[in-house]
């Protein structure tokens, strides 16, 4: 695939390999692992469900790297707090891979109190004759064993092992809403909504506080913290999002304590679109860093942001996600949509941003040609091999065929969760319960 | 096809006037497109329906078992804007950060301002109470060293320490007065005494009842009933959700 030339401008040429309906389960995070060989998701029932990518063969050109379920497990169980008198959600929040150190693969998944690391490990291979044992492992007569043998190794079907490595309770007394593995590949980070600590992966009795945003008196409270993450490169270095839309860079050499940020990176309000909702359109749903480490990416409720990490001020680029909805707004926060969590991606390249919208929609902007586009995820608009057909949202006025008026859209089909491969242009949607993965397929043959 | 659970909108002509500094604009979208309200210069709506709206929303926030934080400090600041914009005109002591105490001096907005940010706080008070009780780092974690390692045993805890201070003190009457006196309907309505004391709005004593008039006693009151039932309501057993 010719990335180079597929990320210089938005390709409309997407294809969908497979839905896949994983019974009324709402999926709740997708993220790739390092390689993009893996593809993880969670859901509201605590599952989580890995798909793998077949290596590409070239006697079946059309199954050309397609993602197949790999291994399915139950992450978290639904908890019952008998002090609060409580049920803690088994929902997965967020799910992030370490990097591969050797034939196993790791993850960390948590819901909203606890954290657990995961280990995935392959068996395709089976001891057979042992001196002791039959084959159904009975044991043997002791007099009919005339020899020994050494046990040897046969292949066998491949099976998928998951196992429980360690898991990191306690440390949360608000929500988490995430955690980001450090490139230190020791340490991680879970933040809630006012307290951020770092464990040790290899320790489950304690963790580090490192940002406390509590106030002495709740009635203070006017802040919360909704996304952090550690820079991909610089393990000292993390960033946390606020309700108040504002971004906090912290260094963890520069104190033990990270209260106080290093850089606060915050757009000031713009007066004349100023309204009784302007903080909460701008409270910052997720950020991310891009591959490169350089930028920053925000999504708010309107808009996503570019930030560059040496400018403080202001976004260095600023993109309307589905400004449509700015006059709206009322009805928004009535039905509470407005408080609608949306997620955004970087491609490879850090070329092409990502994110989700209402009606199975995500959109893409392209960062050079400063174009962009919008596609819908959904199985009636698309067959399977299929080109995707970018779509409009119209305002009023002139109309084209298929546009879709503002009116009609259907506000219960929302995109959050979107992920990017590392590498390729792949990407994995998640509407609702089901889960779109999208390839580009550059081919000249289908212009 | 939109989700909207619409709330009744009062259009009051008098706000209009008040509102010149903070408009707020919907057009009336989901109407007929040849209905003449939508073609028109859509109109203002009410900061009263919208003020009720998040105070409903406040309920509906405060009401879970386990609130979600963001929302309800997204809400509670909105309600602040509108709480701010709604009297423009009367000069007071600045709304906009509410006073712990309420003065029974101040004119009724403020006064149900500061109540209404007192029955917040209250409960937010409250929530962190609990939350800081069943959690085994939190208390941990405002002591100690810098870099703050938080341990995972729990503390071992009293069991006064499990009630909320309105319950400690029927409990400090209730073991004297039980010996004394076999009514229970008395401590019935001790329990609600201490919850209530001082959240109260008193608009009988302020210096009259000017300032915003949508700000009737009937919904303060209303307020206040659910916000001291929501308190009874965090004890009892059972799924909080």
């Amino acid at each position: 695939m010719g990335e180079d030339t597929d990320t210089r401008k938005i390709n409309h040429s997407f294809l969908r390999d497979h839905s896949y309906v994983t019974e009324a389960d709402i999926i709740s995070t997708v993220e790739f692992n390092h390689t993009g060989e893996l593809l993880a998701t969670g859901d509201k029932g605590g599952r989580v469900v890995i798909f793998q990518r077949e290596p590409e063969s070239k006697n079946a050109p059309h199954s050309q790297g397609e993602y197949d379920v790999y291994s399915t497990f139950q992450s978290h169980e639904p908890e019952f707090d008998y002090l609060k008198s409580l049920e803690i959600e088994e929902k997965i929040n967020k799910i992030k891979w370490l990097p591969q150190q050797n034939a196993a693969h790791s993850l960390l998944s948590t819901n909203d109190k606890t954290i657990k690391l995961w280990k995935i490990t392959e068996r395709d291979k089976r001891p057979e004759g042992y001196n002791l044992k039959d084959e159904e492992g009975k044991l043997k007569d002791l007099s009919t064993v005339t020899s020994l043998q050494v046990p040897v190794l046969k292949p066998m079907d491949l099976m998928v092992e998951v196992s429980p490595r360690r898991i990191f309770a306690n440390g949360h007394t608000y929500h988490i809403n995430s955690i980001s593995v450090n490139s230190d590949c020791e340490t991680y980070m879970s933040a809630d909504d006012l307290r951020i600590n770092l464990w040790h992966l290899a320790v489950t009795d304690r963790s580090f506080n490192i940002v406390d945003i509590k106030p002495a008196n709740m009635e203070d409270l006017t802040e919360v913290i909704t996304a952090s993450e550690f820079h991909p490169h610089h393990c000292n270095l993390f960033v946390y999002s606020s309700s108040k839309g504002s971004l906090r860079l912290c260094d963890m050499r520069a104190a033990a304590l990270c209260d106080k940020h290093s850089k606060l990176f915050e757009e000031p309000e713009d007066p004349s679109s100023r309204s009784f909702f302007s903080e909460i359109i701008s409270s910052v749903s997720d950020v991310k860093f891009s591959h490169s480490g350089r930028y920053m990416l925000t999504r708010d409720y309107l808009t996503v942001k570019v930030w560059d990490l040496n400018m403080e001020a202001r976004p260095i680029e600023t993109y309307q996600v589905h400004d449509y909805l700015r006059s709206k707004l009322c009805s928004l926060y009535e039905n509470d949509c407005i408080f609608d969590k949306f997620e955004c991606a970087w491609n490879g390249s850090d070329s092409v941003i990502m994110t989700g919208a209402y009606n199975n929609f995500f959109r893409m902007f392209d960062r050079n040609s400063k174009r962009d586009v919008t596609l819908e995820a959904s199985r009636e608009s698309s067959k399977p091999r299929a080109v995707l057909k970018p779509r409009r949202v119209c305002m009023g006025g002139k109309r084209r065929r298929d546009d879709i008026s503002v009116d009609s859209l259907d506000f219960t089909k929302k995109i959050l969760h979107t992920a990017w491969h590392p590498a390729e242009n792949i990407i994995a949607i998640a509407a609702t319960n089901n889960l779109y993965i999208f390839q580009d397929k550059v081919n000249s043959d289908m212009h | 096809m939109m989700l909207s659970k619409g709330l009744k909108r009062k259009r009051e002509e008098e706000e209009e006037e008040e509102e010149k500094k903070e408009d707020l604009e919907v057009d009336a979208w989901w109407l007929d497109p040849g209905h003449p309200a939508v073609t028109q210069t859509p109109p203002t709506v009410a900061s009263s329906s919208l003020f009720d709206l998040s105070v409903l929303k406040l309920h509906h926030s405060l009401r879970q078992s386990e609130p979600d934080l963001r929302h309800l400090v997204l809400v509670v600041n909105t309600l602040r804007r509108i709480q701010a914009s709604m009297a423009p005109t009367v000069t007071l002591p600045p709304v906009p950060s509410p006073p712990i105490v309420p003065s029974v001096a101040d004119n009724l907005l403020a006064s149900s301002d500061a109540t209404l940010s007192t029955s917040i706080a209250s409960l937010l008070e409250d929530l962190s109470h609990i939350e800081g009780l069943s959690q085994a780092p939190q208390p941990l974690a405002d002591e100690g060293p810098p870099g703050r390692p938080v341990g995972a045993t729990p503390p071992s805890l009293g069991a006064l320490d499990l009630l909320s201070p309105a319950t400690g003190c029927l409990l400090d009457d209730g073991l004297e007065g039980l010996f004394e006196d076999i009514d229970t309907s008395m401590y019935d309505s001790e329990l609600w005494v201490p919850a209530s004391e001082g959240l109260k709005p008193g608009p009988e004593d302020g210096p009259g009842k000017e300032g915003a008039p949508e700000l009737d006693e009937a919904e303060l009151d209303y307020l206040m009933d659910v916000l001291v039932g929501t308190q009874a309501l965090e004890r009892p057993p059972g799924p909080g959700r």
